[in-house]
């Protein structure tokens, strides 16, 4: 039988998993540890989405009312930190485990045993980060993490213990992703099907493809500027400290050279969603699927050079300066190409409106404007006006939700038949559609007013000509927080039961992950398919 | 059979190819550390030892004193690590271009043993920093404090007639280090 070396775990063959805790622990099905990441990803959005609805609380009315500043950057700390390493990327894993071996036809991924690892480790990242949180609050625990989820020394270095938690923790999470992305490069490049060429993949498999290979570039950076975080901290180095002539600024540098091809890591994997959605439910191929591609590659390449675009402010020399301006600017052409091949393929089709097409359409609609915003934070003269202000704050909250995380709904809602054999509730998933995206636009869009008219970032108070437009965004914010509970009451209800979804689920859905029934057996493509 | 060895014989070989990149961006963060030393050089960015000149400067060949007025700011912040005050003894000074004028600090050791300091200079904005001349200034040594001393250190500047003419207030910002970290005795501080 083919795949007994593959998966060494699975000798046991045929007889289905295993039963009770094992299944989980020991697990080396890239289904089960897919269906744990997103288990994962979900109750670590609601742990950052607590922490989110806390400020927006607090930021209400102007005044100090239910935080102290100090908790209150750290729950700005940790609603980035927990959103990004704890929700987006463990969702957009879960999504490559689950779909990538259904999509190329291999029966699970190249390294299962090394995909264990790569989950089991985040529940302890995950720990660690809340102990960080949990430690300022007992007596000798030190201060609170003030410094937003960029870490800047020197403020990182006078922290308390809680900034040790938090360094081991970005370690493990980091660990964890690498590992993760190493399994999902030898998958796709060793395991597709007989006949099936790189250029024949599902763009979604690319879309991961570069993901994969981003994250091995600069999360080891990440991993060495918070090493060395801690040698200063502890070992009396001088990397950032300038007592001792280092120089904070560098760690800037080493941070954004991760923190800015991070944002393409977050949003890659769910532009690959929408590349399955809308040709689905547009009835049409894929308008240009090498363009897409090229795209994909150029935005690795250049984002990978233009990270000090969020650094315009420490006095860089013109030249520098310049040529991170034009880097920044440039990148929006590989990114509108992938945006307008998108329309294009929506153009005369026979569109329907499901929920993951819904979704589909408004990040269209919301990413571009964000994209917007972000042209306009480029442009250097301009940066130094909105630098730090709540305008940033809307930039990047209009680029990563729609961009990453209703690209993971969608995704979510468009899989959810096909991981479970029954379909959701259309109407109870429209109306989730519809709450949580009128509630986002109320949270985000009076911060880019509030942005332009001078509110800083990162500041528990606010003068008290800003309040109505903070009112208006709290309430947003509650709206659209508690909009999850129904997503979450969706999902549980579909897992539980529902109309049984056919083997192809959507009548314009293509790829080999619909030939397969619904839900796919535990060991698919265990005979490779034929690709014609 | 044979399909199936080479296929784990080429995941090997893959993995190690991606670990060997992993490994090498590890590295890559720490070589960034000489590395942006020399980028900065090489593009023209000050470096922070470029900014903060400790030694005198070359005094800037027009020497002649102009009408012109700025203000010269003096700021001041004391390292969490050396238990001193330090202060200017005026915030702010009205000058003339290429005058040379003088402004004292007052360092206090709020500890009641021996300490060795620095101060680090800079000045905002950063494109004034090559006209600003320091003659004299307590940041050139190394400076020690005994056990409650107080020391009046001073500043013998002048401002380049040459100064952009956008400029019309520069800050002087001091920052003093403690020096003796790695011998660290402990202290007690017993002043305010």
């Amino acid at each position: 039988m083919s795949t007994a070396t593959l998966a060494p775990a699975n000798d046991h063959e045929h007889h289905g998993p295993p039963r009770g805790m094992r299944r989980w622990l020991m697990s080396t099905n890239h289904k089960d540890i897919g269906t744990m990441y997103l288990i994962f990803a979900l109750v670590m959005l609601f742990l950052g989405g607590a922490s989110a609805m806390l400020i927006r609380a607090e930021l209400f009315m102007p005044g100090l009312q239910l935080l102290e500043p100090d908790l209150y950057n750290n729950l700005v700390t940790n609603h980035a930190l927990i959103m990004i390493f704890g929700a987006v990327m463990p969702a957009a894993a879960g999504l490559a485990n689950w779909m990538i071996p259904l999509m190329i036809g291999a029966p699970d991924m190249a390294l299962p045993r090394m995909n264990n690892l790569s989950f089991w480790i985040l529940p302890a990242a995950a720990t660690m980060l809340m102990l960080s949180f949990v430690v300022p609050f007992f007596p000798g625990g030190g201060s609170q993490i003030n410094t937003g989820w960029t870490l800047y020394p020197p403020l990182s270095l006078q922290v308390g213990m809680s900034m040790d938690f938090l360094i081991f923790a970005i370690h493990l999470l980091g660990i964890s992703s690498v590992l993760a992305s190493i399994n999902i490069i030898v998958t796709i490049f060793n395991m597709r099907a007989p006949g099936m060429n790189l250029m024949q993949m599902p763009i979604f498999v690319w879309t991961w493809l570069v993901t994969a290979f981003l994250l091995i570039l600069v999360v080891p950076v990440l991993a060495g500027g918070v090493t060395m975080l801690l040698f200063d901290r502890h070992f009396g180095t001088s990397f950032f400290n300038a007592a001792g002539g280092g120089d904070p600024v560098l760690f800037q540098h080493l941070f954004w050279f991760f923190g800015h091809p991070e944002v393409y890591v977050l949003i890659l994997p769910s532009f690959g969603v929408l590349a399955s959605i809308i040709p689905t439910f547009a009835r049409k191929p894929l308008f240009g699927y090498k363009s897409l591609v090229g795209s994909m590659i150029a935005i690795m390449f250049i984002g990978m050079v233009v990270w000090a675009h969020h650094q315009y402010t420490i006095g860089m020399s013109l030249a520098a300066v310049s040529y991170f301006m034009i880097g920044t600017i440039i990148i929006s052409i590989p990114v509108g190409l992938m945006v307008f091949n998108y329309i294009a393929t929506m153009w005369r089709g026979s569109m329907t409106f499901e929920t993951p097409m819904l979704f589909a359409v408004a990040i269209l609609l919301m990413f571009s404007f964000g994209g917007l915003t972000g042209i306009m934070l480029a442009v250097v003269p301009a940066d130094m006006q909105y630098h730090d202000s709540m305008f940033v704050v809307a930039h990047f909250h209009y680029v990563l939700l729609p961009g990453a995380v209703f690209g993971l709904f969608a995704g979510v809602f468009y899989w959810l038949p096909k991981w479970t054999g029954n379909m959701y509730d259309e109407r109870l998933a429209k109306i989730f559609f519809w709450i949580n995206v009128i509630g986002f636009n109320l949270t985000f869009f009076p911060q880019h007013f509030l942005g332009l008219a001078g509110m800083p970032r990162r500041i528990i108070d606010y003068n008290i000509m800003f309040t109505e437009f903070n009112m208006v965004s709290s309430v947003g914010a509650m709206i659209f927080g508690l909009s999850h509970l129904l997503l979450l009451y969706i999902i549980i209800k579909t897992i539980r039961g529902g109309k049984p979804a056919s083997a192809r689920v959507w009548e314009g859905a293509n790829g080999l992950e619909w030939e397969l029934p619904s839900p796919p057996p535990f060991h698919s493509w265990t005979t490779a398919p034929q690709i014609k | 059979m044979a399909g199936e060895q080479n296929l784990q014989s080429k995941n090997r070989r893959t993995l190690l190819m991606l670990s060997a990149i992993t490994l090498g961006m590890f590295g890559f963060g720490f070589a960034m550390v000489p590395l942006y030393c020399f980028l900065c050089q090489i593009t023209g960015v000050q470096s922070v030892q470029q900014r903060t000149q400790t030694t005198a400067s070359t005094v800037a060949a027009n020497q002649s004193v102009s009408d012109r007025w700025v203000t010269v700011k003096f700021d001041s912040t004391v390292h969490p690590d050396l238990p001193w005050n330090f202060q200017a003894q005026e915030r702010k000074l009205r000058v003339r271009l290429g005058e040379v004028n003088e402004m004292d600090f007052i360092a206090e050791n709020r500890s009641s043993s021996e300490i060795l300091g620095q101060a680090i200079p800079s000045v905002v904005p950063w494109q004034a920093n090559a006209f600003f001349n320091k003659m004299e200034c307590f940041c050139f040594r190394q400076q020690s404090l005994k056990g409650l001393e107080s020391k009046h250190m001073p500043l013998r500047f002048s401002v380049s007639p040459d100064l952009p003419n956008d400029i019309s207030s520069l800050t002087i910002s001091y920052n003093f280090m403690r020096l003796d970290m790695n011998n660290e005795k402990p202290f007690t501080v017993v002043a305010k």
